[in-house]
């Protein structure tokens, strides 16, 4: 074997322990590096009142009610495994709204209220003109809810 | 590649190529650039802000892109020992970082109206500032290591300089997957091998902005190449001088 064959294979041999090492780690890593939480992980893991965590899925339709202050909202977050009730004083990005992706930061009320001091609009990966949106809203793929909660 | 690799049949390609590719890109990349803002609809959602995809991809895929060709060239200089391999991963490194760097500034700019946030730590974006860091890494190492084990004499990278690039390579596909195995702030991938979720009418400019900025990327690197080079001539000229 001439050397720079040697050198090939024990390249090729190191790039491959490399990604096989870098795949474990961040397979090891899992949900450790998850952003937010969504309702169903909250369900499953149970989280303590007070403690600081990022929640995240789809505001449900209908769900928002303001409070008489003006800057006081109530509504719920659901992924499809779960639905938590979340309350908020403050502005919310424009992007904030019914049927669409958000994630908040804050911590869970002993009543089970999900208490935001932060508010973020969080959107898919869809982009359309203003004229399609209808089309996709009543037609089989429902807007949102594939992708927040994977 | 055999024949390309003999430097001096290289800049003999290289010259003509530099001019048609720097211009030929940056023509491209302002006539997508110019559609993007004036020819193709809002989104429905985001409104105009929607418009700086038009830059924010690209860039995002060269600064990933960048480091696969970096990479690639390391390998080629371990493996193989070509004089050109080196000097070509260090003529990536600085546009590569570049257009990290103008990803990452483009997202910061387009995640204010969007998500309301200018920096988060989520995957995607740590992901990627880690990218930028290892381009400063990269480069810092390849001129610290400057006349280290022969290889970096005219102008290419030493030997550990060469490794660092390639492993580097690992975090490339941690970006590219970041937002499909962790919960993550930054939307999934829009263009995938199934298709695009990019109505067609938005999408069109892109395909001019990603060859055209594509192009001028391949254009900054065969004048940075050529300069590399130069400057290595001189300086063997200089040394010769100085001796005799």
């Amino acid at each position: 074997m001439k050397a720079k064959h040697q050198r090939l294979v024990l390249a090729l041999v190191a790039v491959g322990a490399m990604s096989g090492s870098a795949l474990l780690a961040m397979s090891a890593l899992g949900d450790r590096a998850a952003y937010f939480q969504a309702p169903s992980d909250v369900a499953r893991t149970g989280i303590e009142p007070g403690r600081a965590i990022r929640l995240g899925g789809m505001v449900d339709r209908g769900s928002i009610s303001r409070g008489g202050d003006g800057v006081s909202i109530r509504f719920t977050v659901s992924d499809g495994g779960g639905r938590v009730p979340v309350r908020f004083t403050g502005i919310t990005p424009d992007l904030f709204r019914e049927g669409s992706g958000m994630v908040a930061e804050g911590r869970f009320g002993s009543d089970g209220v999900f208490v935001a001091d932060t508010i973020l609009a969080k959107h898919d990966e869809r982009y359309m003109p203003p004229g399609m949106n209808t089309d996709v809203t009543s037609g089989s793929a429902s807007p949102g809810t594939t992708t927040v909660a994977r | 590649m055999h024949a390309l690799a003999n430097p001096a049949r290289f800049l003999k390609i290289a010259r003509p190529l530099t001019p048609i590719l720097t211009l030929g890109g940056a023509g491209l990349a302002t006539v997508g650039a110019w559609a993007g803002l004036t020819q193709t609809p809002a989104d429905y959602l985001q409104g105009d802000s929607v418009r700086i995809l038009y830059v924010h991809v690209p860039a995002a895929w060269l600064g990933m892109g960048g480091w696969m060709g970096l990479a690639i060239a390391c390998l080629t200089q371990i493996v193989w020992r070509h004089p050109l391999a080196g000097i070509a991963a260090r003529a990536i490194a600085v546009p590569g970082m570049v257009f990290a760097g103008l990803c990452l500034a483009t997202g910061s700019i387009w995640g204010r109206p969007t998500w309301g946030t200018w920096w988060e730590w989520d995957g995607r974006m740590t992901s990627m500032l880690v990218l930028f860091f290892l381009y400063a890494g990269f480069i810092a190492l390849a001129r610290a290591s400057d006349g280290q084990d022969g290889a970096a004499e005219g102008g290419g990278i030493s030997r550990v300089t060469a490794i660092f690039g390639l492993v580097g390579a690992v975090n490339v596909p941690i970006i590219n997957r970041s937002v499909v195995w962790w919960n993550s702030l930054h939307q999934g991938p829009s263009i995938t091998l199934r298709g695009s979720s990019i109505a067609p009418e938005i999408l069109w400019p892109l395909a001019l902005t990603a060859l055209g900025f594509t192009l001028l990327f391949a254009g900054i690197v065969l004048m940075r190449m050529r300069a590399i080079l130069a400057g290595a001539k001189v300086e063997a000229r200089m040394r010769r001088m100085a001796a005799a």
